[in-house]
């Protein structure tokens, strides 16, 4: 093998070139990348980018020389059309088939729209830098979208001086994914930083003035940012027989077809501990699958399933948001340390008869990590319910 | 050959990775959770545990430099 292709150069893609040639690989490695940019990232985005605390030139990964010292034929701002899995060539916009010996599809995702006028939106530098300009204090911010990357917004524009409204179609936040209870308490910091929080209300349009309700009432507001969630990118994809549902279907390895694999966003794959498939949008994701990807791919014939720990951060007002664990669908939800009032607490996830994830806020890192061995050995409900000293024997 | 590791503290996002993978090189501070190098130049059997940490930190803030 001397030809890989890694279409996609954001986190994921970048762990997997930096990851091949740590492994000893010296073929050649394209990276194909839709932004100009050098490879960044993205959590900053809607904190130190959005605040003002950072400018753009903190964002890359990893410094130029580092990029540069492993050898890529690193191709930005172009984009893949198209990949043709027999003859194993990826087809770009700027008219080229590259010719691989393995694939490494981490194109990421987009973010959801609503038809009508144009709102901003955030996933790229250009989208942070575009909306920071238009934070000043006084000014009217409508955010759609009370999710992790909705609420970390609100909270930059509130501490920038805008009033902000913040619409939710569900009736408590976040309650899909966290639960109820804890989806109440993250969104009642909003309330109390003078946050206007619409919830079980939902968008009709966006217009040049605002935000359109269904109940007919009219959000005015000097700009809207949708955060609604994401549309893995695999459109590139259609054609080429490879398994598309939701992002690109990979097996337990990360393969989805001979010679093809994906890593970060816009992967699908088969988590073998949790018994479910699931694509994950975490940051930290895209590293650790990149890093396996690379792995399986220079051992084809021994390749190894990919397992870790889901886990996410997000910071709000003061609050720090940690979670580890796969906590949708999940069947029940304990505090089981701290004191939710106080947003000092372990909520506990219970899926069939196991932990399957925590979400902590304002928790010291000795009594996260144990919380996290606990869900990475799958700790029986039983021994979380009894408190920490039931953890002790796992 | 020898290696340092260099941590970016203000990029330092206190998910603790790096304690997981590397326990012997890294720790976390306890009031913010912030990374603490606790080897600066780690022997050679723990480097491939430094070089774990550093592919999956996400915040891009440690670096393993030679010299």
């Amino acid at each position: 093998m001397n030809r890989v292709v890694v279409v996609g150069a954001s986190a994921a893609g970048l762990t997997t070139a930096e990851a091949l040639r740590r492994e000893g690989y010296a073929g050649g490695i394209t990276v194909v990348g839709a932004e100009v940019h050098l490879p960044y990232d993205r959590p900053p985005l809607s904190k130190q980018i959005l605040s003002g605390e950072w400018e753009p030139d903190r964002l890359p990964l990893r410094p130029a020389a580092d990029v540069d010292a492993l050898g890529l034929d690193l191709r930005l701002g172009v984009t893949a059309t198209g990949v043709d899995t027999a003859a194993r060539t990826v087809a770009t916009d700027t008219g080229e088939q590259l010719a691989y010996d393995a694939l490494v599809v981490a194109t990421g995702v987009r973010p959801r729209r609503l038809p009508g006028a144009t709102a901003h939106v955030l996933r790229t530098q250009q989208d942070a830098l575009a909306l920071r300009e238009r934070l000043r204090p006084g000014r009217r911010l409508a955010v759609v979208g009370a999710g992790f990357l909705g609420a970390e917004v609100t909270a930059v524009a509130r501490g920038l001086g805008c009033e902000v409204t913040l619409i939710e179609p569900a009736s408590v936040p976040l309650a899909h994914a966290v639960g109820a209870v804890v989806g109440e308490v993250l969104s009642r910091a909003h309330v109390e930083h003078g946050v206007d929080l619409r919830t079980g209300v939902g968008v009709v349009a966006v217009h040049p003035e605002g935000v359109e309700l269904a109940d007919s009432t009219m959000v005015e507001a000097d700009d809207v940012l949708t955060a609604i969630g994401s549309v893995p990118n695999t459109e590139w994809l259609e054609g080429s027989g490879l398994p598309v549902a939701d992002g690109l279907v990979c097996d337990a390895t990360c393969r989805a077809a001979p010679g093809v694999y994906g890593a970060g966003d816009v992967a699908r794959w088969d988590h073998p501990s949790f018994g479910v498939s699931m694509r994950i949008e975490h940051r930290t994701n895209a590293s650790e699958q990149g890093l396996a990807v690379a792995r399986n791919l220079l051992s084809p014939d021994a390749p190894r399933p990919f397992a870790p720990v889901p886990y996410f951060w997000s910071d709000q007002y003061e609050m720090k948001v940690q979670a580890y664990g796969y906590l949708r669908g999940h069947d029940a939800v304990e505090i089981v340390e701290g004191d939710l009032a106080e947003r000092r607490f372990v909520a506990a996830y219970r899926t069939a008869d196991r932990l399957a994830g925590v979400l902590t806020v304002g928790m010291p890192p000795r009594v996260l990590r144990t919380w996290r061995n606990a869900v990475a050995g799958g700790a029986p409900w039983r021994d979380v319910v009894a408190g920490p000293g039931g953890l002790a024997v796992v | 050959m020898t290696f340092h590791v260099e941590l970016d503290e203000p990029r330092c996002v206190a998910s603790g990775q790096c304690a997981v993978v590397a326990p012997d090189v890294f720790d976390q501070r306890d009031d913010d959770g912030v990374a603490v190098i606790l080897d600066e130049s780690p022997a050679d059997d723990l480097l491939d545990d430094v070089r774990e940490a550093v592919a999956i930190c996400p915040a891009a803030a440690l670096r393993l430099v030679e010299g």
